[in-house]
């Protein structure tokens, strides 16, 4: 049975001229396993990140509805975690504080001493090992969204949520985040749901990638397999005949099908 | 210490004794009373400051005090009327700041009240409270309400909506999302607020304590002013100056450390 089932979601905006409505994107529906890990790719303005925004219960679909585990999702929870593309880091707080914040909401009953440990283990495991008391402001952003991973991971939800988290940081920082990224999903095998318009990393983290159509009114155009083994190695894929019929069709898709409807 | 600095230090001490020089040159000389006729000078000031700062707190009945029981006197109407002002500035502050539609309810009365000087205030509420004393701090409130007010506001309404997703993602109760994300976020703000208003406090003080007399320093001016004493007057005045870049300085330091960079 789906774990995440997202039913026929629509989402229109007030047009900005304010008369009547721009739909962002219509009728969008699939659903997500327990521990599978789904991508979405699409152009700018395809509403891929308004669609994680309503998983999220940050925004309110139009029409359809998202369901979690049984459940109708109204507003934001614990069981569903953001990491962001802009990190969303609190600046007034360092690495520590940031996660436990984190842990302390999502285990309310442990003490000072068991969270603090638990905070310990995740910044060890995203190698921010001695810059605990340092504040975002004085971390790159490769540093910062590892606190944002570490942070989303230490609450372990029922679902990820991933909106374009590697976005702002350098592509050679980028495939080490990935790699780490792969590492921590490896280990926990969370469920993850995310959105981004990068296709390498897309078919490297992904079981499934679905693939938008561009807005407005975009729509769910198809849901692509990834039947490559895990664990995946980056250089090993490159050579991969299948990896490569993959990035191919995906390509074509984003450049010729994306388009027309 | 740099070149720049020195230089500055150098210009500020030149000036300062050009104001002196210039000041003692105007000024007549004052007689052995220290009750000059006319303007006193520099010396004539510096001789008083000597002896009331030799000995601050005596006390011989209720119009002779020393200067820093008139201080102390109008430091602890201040910090009541304050501390009260502020705690009720920032509570209203972030209940506004977290409602756009109560905020531009509220907001153009808080623009009408605003204006007003806390003075205009005092005949009410010596007619309703019937106390100087008590007057005189809600003066002191009135003055220090509305700039942490309006920052609070301000800066509530201005936090980022990314923390307050995460603030929503975590489930944090009410209280938590205040003290964690709210107040920090919105803190220069509230603390620029707060600095504002402990000036306008320090200012509207003096002049409450000359309309209420008693203790506290806006009375001791007018006080000396009536026997003329106005080495004592001009000290005062000195004295006032000090104590606002002290208190100035202290939020000062807060801000620094409330401050964070994104």
């Amino acid at each position: 049975m789906a774990l995440l089932e997202i039913d026929h979601v629509t989402k229109h905006f007030p047009a900005p001229d304010g008369r009547g409505h721009v739909c962002v994107f219509r009728e969008v529906a699939f659903a997500i396993a327990e521990g599978e890990f789904v991508t979405m790719v699409g152009h700018s303005g395809c509403g891929k990140s308004t669609l994680l925004n309503i998983i999220a219960g940050l925004e309110a679909p139009s029409t359809g509805g998202v369901v979690l585990d049984g459940r109708e999702v109204t507003r934001p929870g614990m069981d569903r975690m953001v990491v962001f593309q802009n990190f969303s880091l609190m600046p007034w707080m360092t690495v520590f504080e940031n996660i436990r914040l984190a842990v302390r909401a999502a285990q309310p009953d442990w003490g000072r001493k068991d969270v603090a440990q638990y905070v310990q283990r995740y910044i060890d495991m995203v190698g921010l090992s001695g810059a605990e008391r340092k504040r975002p402001a004085a971390l790159s952003g490769g540093m910062r969204q590892r606190v944002g991973l570490a942070r989303a991971f230490s609450t372990q939800p029922k679902v990820l949520l991933l909106d374009e988290p590697f976005a702002q940081i350098d592509a050679l920082t980028r495939s080490v985040i990935q790699d780490e990224l792969v590492r921590m999903w490896t280990a926990s095998r969370n469920t993850v749901f995310m959105v981004t318009h990068d296709v390498d990393e897309a078919i490297l983290l992904s079981d499934r990638i679905a693939l938008m159509t561009s807005g407005p009114e975009a729509r769910l155009a198809e849901i692509v397999t990834v039947k490559l083994a895990r664990p995946r190695v980056r250089a090993e894929l490159i050579d991969d005949p299948e990896y490569l019929r993959l990035r191919t069709h995906i390509m074509r898709f984003l450049v010729e099908r994306s388009r027309d409807s | 210490m740099s070149r720049d600095r020195r230089r500055v230090i150098l210009y500020s001490m030149l000036f300062l004794v050009a104001f002196l020089a210039v000041w003692q040159l105007v000024a007549e000389p004052a007689g052995a009373s220290g009750k000059a006729r006319g303007l006193p000078g520099p010396l004539a000031v510096g001789r008083t400051a000597v002896e009331m700062i030799a000995n601050p707190f005596y006390d011989n009945g209720p119009n002779d005090k020393g200067i820093g029981l008139q201080l102390l006197a109008s430091l602890g109407r201040l910090a009541m009327g304050y501390v009260a002002a502020s705690l009720a500035a920032i509570l209203l502050g972030v209940t506004l700041g977290l409602s756009p539609i109560l905020y531009r309810a509220v907001n153009p009365y808080i623009q009408i009240l605003k204006p007003i000087s806390p003075l205009a205030w005092m005949p009410l509420f010596l007619y309703t409270i019937k106390d100087s004393g008590q007057a005189a701090v809600l003066v002191i409130f009135m003055s220090s309400l509305w700039p942490t007010l309006a920052n609070t506001a301000f800066g509530v309404a201005s936090i980022k909506r990314d923390y307050l997703n995460v603030a929503a993602i975590l489930q944090l109760s009410w209280w938590r999302r205040l003290v964690t994300v709210i107040l920090p976020a919105a803190a220069p703000a509230i603390v620029a607020g707060l600095r504002i208003s402990i000036g306008s406090a320090w200012v509207a003080i003096v002049a409450a304590e000359m309309l209420i007399g008693g203790t506290g320093i806006g009375y001791f001016v007018w006080n000396e002013w009536n026997n003329l004493a106005l080495t004592s007057v001009i000290f005062a005045i000195v004295a006032i100056g000090f104590i606002g870049v002290l208190l100035d300085a202290g939020l000062g330091r807060l801000s620094r450390r409330l401050a964070y960079s994104e």
